[in-house]
Formats: structure tokens, sequence, C-alpha cells
């Protein structure tokens, strides 16, 4: 494969839970063209359903219609996968790392989508601009691959 | 869109619930509604067998602890069993292993039920 320059690539849509499966679909394919084994695209497309699973519960609290954008980019050795959506601004410091226990006793768990996307991901990166759009990025780097 | 289901097996005083597929934020309901039925009935010795799951996100996780509270005060437990890796690393990840017993074969899950049975019979 010839060095090409990276192509961004894009995916829109609406906040509902039957679309996570067509996100990780359309994130496996171009991570796979990226050159990563299956086993760190098996983590990637992890990182962003739950990323995603967290816009539709906490963002949209649920609200069908809103809109998530999924864009792909590559630089260098770095492949970024950028989550952009219009509802709540999210407040990752609020977010305690998971606690079993705790969700043991409480019957629920929270937070165990944060701490897993930070554990598959090289970096996370949280961007709010109020009233305009959040954004969070999920990067990757190639040469950690195999 | 992926697809999600269990079926569920009785081995006498042990309920089987086989997962198979996608289990997700969008799936988990399914899974919920599995362990609801077997617990309204009563049902709380129950072994889970991931065999035919290709893939599990944090929405699936928390089925697991929603229930196991409840199942345990009945004397009840929920065992893991025939997990890939893929599943199994996060399960590991996020410490399961430390309030979930997990097998590797099916059998190794139901014969615990039975061991436990056993020894409360001997008393």
């Amino acid at each position: 494969m010839e060095n090409k320059k990276l192509k961004d690539k894009m995916l829109v849509v609406q906040s509902r839970t039957n679309n996570l499966s067509t996100i990780r679909d359309f994130v496996y394919a171009a991570a796979l063209d990226a050159g990563f084994s299956v086993e760190v695209i098996d983590n990637i497309i992890l990182a962003v359903d739950e990323a995603c699973t967290n816009i539709i519960k906490h963002a949209y609290k649920s609200y069908p219609e809103g809109e998530i954008t999924i864009k792909l980019k590559r630089k260098d050795k770095k492949f970024t996968v950028v989550i952009i959506d219009h509802g709540v601004p999210f407040k990752p410091e609020t977010i305690p790392d998971p606690d079993l226990q705790k969700y043991y006793r409480q019957h629920k768990v929270g937070g165990l989508g944060m701490y897993l996307m930070k554990s598959l991901m090289d970096e996370v990166k949280y961007v709010s601009v109020p009233g305009k759009y959040n954004q969070v990025l999920l990067s990757k780097n190639l040469n950690n691959a195999n | 869109m992926a697809e999600f289901s269990t079926s569920v097996k009785d081995a006498g005083d042990v309920n089987i619930i086989y997962l198979k597929g996608y289990l997700d934020a969008h799936t988990a309901p399914v899974l919920e509604n599995t362990f609801s039925n077997l617990v309204d009935n009563g049902r709380y010795s129950l072994v889970v067998n991931f065999k035919e799951l290709s893939y599990i996100s944090s929405a699936g996780l928390g089925v697991f602890m929603a229930f196991i509270e409840k199942i345990r005060e009945n004397k009840g437990d929920i065992k893991l069993s025939a997990m890939n890796d893929k599943v199994f690393n996060i399960f590991d990840l996020l410490g399961f292993p430390l309030l979930y017993e997990i097998y590797k074969e099916e059998n190794e899950a139901v014969s615990k039920f039975s061991q436990i049975k056993k020894l409360e019979n001997g008393k």
C-alpha cells in the first residue's frame, strides 16, 4: 500500500442504541484499513461504543433525534476517532474511577465505559463548547498496533 | 443491526443461560428480561454460557451487576463460563473476577452448585 494522504471519513447517525452496531462496523472497517490488528481494532470499537452509549444516555438523555457525528482521522501513525454531539456538555473530571464493590451494593454501574475508554485507547480527550458542541477524541497509535 | 439472543436450559436445580451475538446498550434489555423471568420464578442458581457471545460492552456488564445481589440474597449465584479471551479480558479489566466465579467450562460451573448443595445437605 502506498502511503496515501490520509482520507478522512465521516458517519452521521441519530442518537439511538440501534445505531451502535452501524458505528462499530464503520470504525472497524476504517481501523482495518489503517493497518491495526484485529485485537487492537476490537479495543478501538469498544471504546467508541462506550463513548457513543454515554452520548445517547447522558448527553441526549435517550432523546432519539439527536445527532452523533463520527469522524476518522489519520495523521502519521496516529488514528483518531472524533465523536461530536450537540447534547448536554460532559464533565469528565466529575466521573470517578469505577468501584465495583460500591456498584454491587447499588445494583448498578457507572463510569465503566469511561474507564474502558481510558484503558483501551492511548489518548482520550474531551472538548466542549457550551451551546455549540461536545467532542470526544479517541486516539490509538499505529506503532502500538501489534 | 447486530443481533443478540439468549436461550435458557433447565438442568435440575440450575438454569443455564446461553448468550449469542452482540451484547451492547441496545441489546442489554434482552438479557435483563431473561434474568427477570428466572428470578421472578424463583430460579437463583444460574450459569451463563458465553461461548457464542462475540461482543460485550459495559452496558452488558451492568446487567450482571443489576441482579447479582438479589440472587445471592436468595442463596443463589450467577456463575460465568466459556468466555472467549476477548470477552474475558473486558471482564478482567473491570475487576469482575473479584465478584464473580468464572469457569472455562459450563459443566464446571454447574457442578459447583451441586457441590454446595451436597455440603448443605451434609450439615
